[in-house]
């Protein structure tokens, strides 16, 4: 990216060409008047324009280009809800008519051909950005003027609803507290009940059409409604006529009738005396006849005329009034209804207190927004984009301080963003394109890692997205041992959610991790012949053993003969250069992929694969075993158990060839056996507890290799 | 040698050019600074090596630059030759390239000269 010319304009303008001539020309015919960034390819202008979108007013953009098109460039845009806020004016020798539709169809705002006039170029560009900048300002004027009519309609309601109110003689919160009933009723409804499943806004219209219920009741006296005894007959019926009267009014508007707020509002005023089982008035509707708008409604204005005082009667508390409405004392409501009220009964009363006082700004407005929001993408406001820029730059500003590679990693487009160090130290760019097929990547990281990297990162989970991965990192040449620590980033408006990427970090961990190797590896050896213990040896032969199902493999346990006698006549340090002179002899003569280990004092272990021919293998390293060091006739005792015999289980593997040198030790001294199943049994060579119990000995000795 | 006499010698269309830009110095600036453009050594690297997409890069950059500053002779060469590589490699490409070097010899030549005028 090239640097920013200037910084004394309000305006910046990105030029995206890849010919240096031609961005120079536009740059050469506007920076007298705008700020100019310039581009040479469409990666770069991507990340220019990530980078800068709250502060560009426009984007010259060139067609043809390396790396990414222009045709690749609008689209990003769009998919990250860039080409809303940001205008794109085309600049191509491409003249094809398919060609500038594209363009305009992925939302560029205006398409210049070359060659270009100068004066042209610069008319557009200034018109272009002056467009936007009043669209910008009537949305926000536009915004502004539904939130005041939003607010003047509540009003308006409230003003009709409280003129009835105060003819009814009832307390000023009635219909606000059936407002806010009606609206907790039908929240509730929508989570359990995949049939009811309302939007915010329809849940809006609802609760404001509840203001609505009675103001059939204005047509009543009011001898009759503020009536303080028992009403008769007579008086009753005409207090009943309020629903329809209320349904008539409506119905008798000239105009609106489309309105679901006047269809809501209908509903609820003509049904809103109607019971579940059929005996409520003024139509005697049954069940799931009645809209749930007036069912709602009906169950709230019950709840909250319980709970008021009225001049014919006391209120009930809150308790009283919501066991008495779950028993059918009120009339039969639909028993989801019912739940719903159960459930909401504790925190009722709260509620209802808390939005008793005057005007808070309206919640429902707030909940109609966002889910206007979330339906369309909106284009991100001002302040969000200077907050991001803000965040942006504070973690540039560290991300620099830290000497860390840092990355980040997005699918589509596939871009990998590297930290500034981290570009340095590797010698890459600090962007590269299709980085999953670019050679420098897989130089560095081989495609196995690269692969099991992001395997394990799209198998992570919106909850646990965290990776800890460690491998080795070729720089330069040189293989350093990594901890590579990344978090993959799913988006949140998908479902299920979808993997875009993931930023992360990679730690130089080489050293601590040579000086933890080096420990195991002398946690796992013996001091004194450089050879595995036991235990290490083990855990390699087991899975060698299961990595390899179909392989031959046979394990050979041996110790000393008369080496006591060598320890008691030439001292202990004689015995030790006999142990290491026989692990050195061991070592010489077994193949790589064989593993050797001292299992205890004299005593060592061999594991070894073959394909035929043991019997010839087990001969070879006996005899080359069996020496004369510095006068000390060096003689063996071999017991070996194969795999094809005894099975894949170390322990039996081990147990059997123990049998069988218990059988050489047994028998003729100095030779090697292999097992058979006959010396199932047999007492072990290794422990030193009671070899005479031993019942059996029926061993087959072999020739021993000091004959050959 | 104006700039006039420059764009006659390479056919160039020097009218359409101050109609469009405007400006004499900038027509200069820019004409001077073709010299520079490495889109012509970018198209002969990627000719060579049978490189398609960079050829018709290349190409149509020169055609761009050649549309800016009225370039005519050079404009049509190039036009063609990245007509010929923008989908598949046509055998006209090869020839088509040769004239494209020709028109190109023809306008920095005649630059070249006018250069040393201004400087003399």
């Amino acid at each position: 990216m090239k640097s920013v010319h200037h910084s004394r304009h309000s305006h910046k303008i990105l030029i995206a060409d890849d010919s240096e001539m031609n961005r120079s020309i536009l740059t050469d015919m506007l920076e007298d008047e705008y700020d100019i960034i310039e581009a040479e390819n469409g990666v770069q202008a991507l990340a220019a324009i990530q980078a800068h979108i709250s502060e560009l007013s426009l984007v010259l953009l060139d067609i043809v280009m390396p790396e990414m098109d222009g045709f690749g460039v609008l689209e990003a845009m769009n998919r990250n809800g860039w080409i809303k806020e940001l205008p794109v004016v085309i600049i191509s020798a491409e003249n094809a008519a398919s060609h500038v539709e594209q363009a305009y169809q992925l939302g560029a705002a205006d398409f210049i051909r070359r060659p270009f006039d100068a004066l042209i170029v610069h008319h557009r560009v200034v018109n272009t950005i002056l467009l936007y900048a009043k669209q910008k300002k009537l949305l926000e004027l536009v915004a502004e003027q539904i939130h005041e009519k939003e607010r003047q309609n509540t009003m308006m309601i409230e003003i009709l609803s409280h003129i009835v109110e105060f003819h009814n003689g009832e307390s000023g919160l009635h219909v606000r507290h059936v407002h806010t009933l009606t609206e907790r009723l039908l929240e509730r409804l929508s989570q359990k009940d995949d049939k009811y499943n309302f939007s915010p806004s329809d849940i809006s219209v609802i609760a404001t059409a509840s203001a609505l219920h009675d103001i059939g009741k204005i047509a009543i006296p009011s001898e009759v409604l503020n009536k303080p005894g028992r009403l008769t007959d007579e008086e009753f019926s005409i207090m009943q006529g309020h629903a329809l009267m209320g349904a008539e009014i409506l119905e008798k508007l000239p105009f609106y009738q489309d309105e679901p707020l006047l269809k809501r509002a209908y509903e609820i005023c003509r049904w809103h005396h109607e019971r579940y089982d059929g005996c409520g008035y003024p139509d005697g509707l049954k069940g799931d006849d009645i809209p749930i708008s007036a069912q709602t409604v009906a169950v709230a204005d019950v709840y909250d005329a319980l709970t008021s005082d009225r001049v014919y009667k006391k209120a009930v508390p809150h308790e009283a009034a919501v066991q008495m409405i779950l028993e059918g004392q009120c009339g039969t409501f639909n028993p989801l209804l019912m739940e719903c009220l159960r459930e909401l009964a504790p925190r009722l009363r709260t509620e209802l207190e808390r939005t008793a006082p005057a005007q808070e700004p309206h919640p429902e407005l707030q909940r109609v927004a966002e889910e206007m929001l979330k339906r369309e993408q909106p284009g991100a406001s001002k302040r969000t984009l200077q907050l991001l820029e803000h965040e942006r730059m504070k973690y540039n500003f560290f991300a620099a301080l830290t000497e860390e590679l840092q990355f980040e990693f997005t699918v589509s487009p596939p871009l990998l963003t590297l930290s500034t160090y981290g570009a340095n130290k590797l010698g890459f760019p600090e962007l590269i394109m299709d980085p999953l097929h670019d050679k420098r990547l897989t130089v560095l990281m081989a495609p196995q890692h690269i692969a099991a990297l992001s395997d394990a990162l799209r198998s992570t989970s919106p909850g646990q997205p965290v990776v800890t991965y460690d491998c080795q990192l070729n720089l330069n040449g040189e293989h350093r041992w990594f901890r590579i620590i990344s978090r993959a980033v799913w988006s949140g408006d998908d479902d299920p959610p979808r993997y875009t990427g993931a930023i992360g970090k990679a730690m130089d961990i080489h050293d601590s991790h040579t000086h933890l190797a080096e420990l195991q590896r002398r946690a796992s050896t013996d001091a004194l012949t450089g050879l595995l213990f036991h235990a290490a040896a083990k855990e390699r032969i087991q899975n060698r053993l299961a990595e390899r199902p179909d392989g031959k493999f046979a394990l050979a346990i041996f110790d000393l003969d008369l080496f006591k006698e060598a320890n008691d006549g030439f001292g202990h340090m004689f015995g030790d250069r006999v142990l290491t002179h026989v692990a050195r002899l061991l070592r010489q003569n077994i193949r790589s992929g064989d593993i050797v280990a001292r299992a205890g004092g004299d005593e060592f272990l061999i594991f070894l694969e073959y394909k035929k021919g043991l019997e010839r293998i087990v001969k070879r390293i006996f005899a080359s075993l069996s020496v004369t060091f510095e006068g000390f006739p060096i003689s063996i005792n071999m017991g070996v158990a194969s795999t094809e015999t005894v099975g894949f289980h170390y322990d039996d593997l081990f147990r059997a060839a123990d049998n069988a040198l218990y059988t050489v030790k047994r028998g003729t001294r100095g030779q090697f056996c292999f097992y058979d199943p006959s010396m199932q049994g047999v007492l072990t060579a290794l422990s030193p507890i009671g070899a005479d119990a031993a019942d059996s000995d029926s061993g087959h000795p072999q020739e021993g290799g000091k004959e050959l | 040698m104006t700039l006039r006499d420059c764009y006659a010698a390479f056919g160039g269309n020097y009218d359409d050019v101050l109609g469009r830009l405007r400006s004499e110095r900038m027509i200069q600036k820019f004409v001077l600074k073709f010299l520079d453009d490495a889109s012509y050594e970018t198209l002969c690297v990627a000719m060579a090596a049978q490189n398609r997409e960079e050829a018709f890069r290349a190409a149509h950059t020169i055609k761009g630059v050649c549309q800016n500053l009225g370039f005519t002779a050079l404009l049509a060469s190039s036009s063609a030759l990245s007509d010929a590589l923008r989908h598949e490699w046509m055998p006209e490409a090869p020839a088509l390239a040769k004239q494209v070097g020709d028109d190109y010899r023809c306008v920095t030549e005649a630059i070249c000269a006018f250069q040393s005028a201004l400087e003399a």
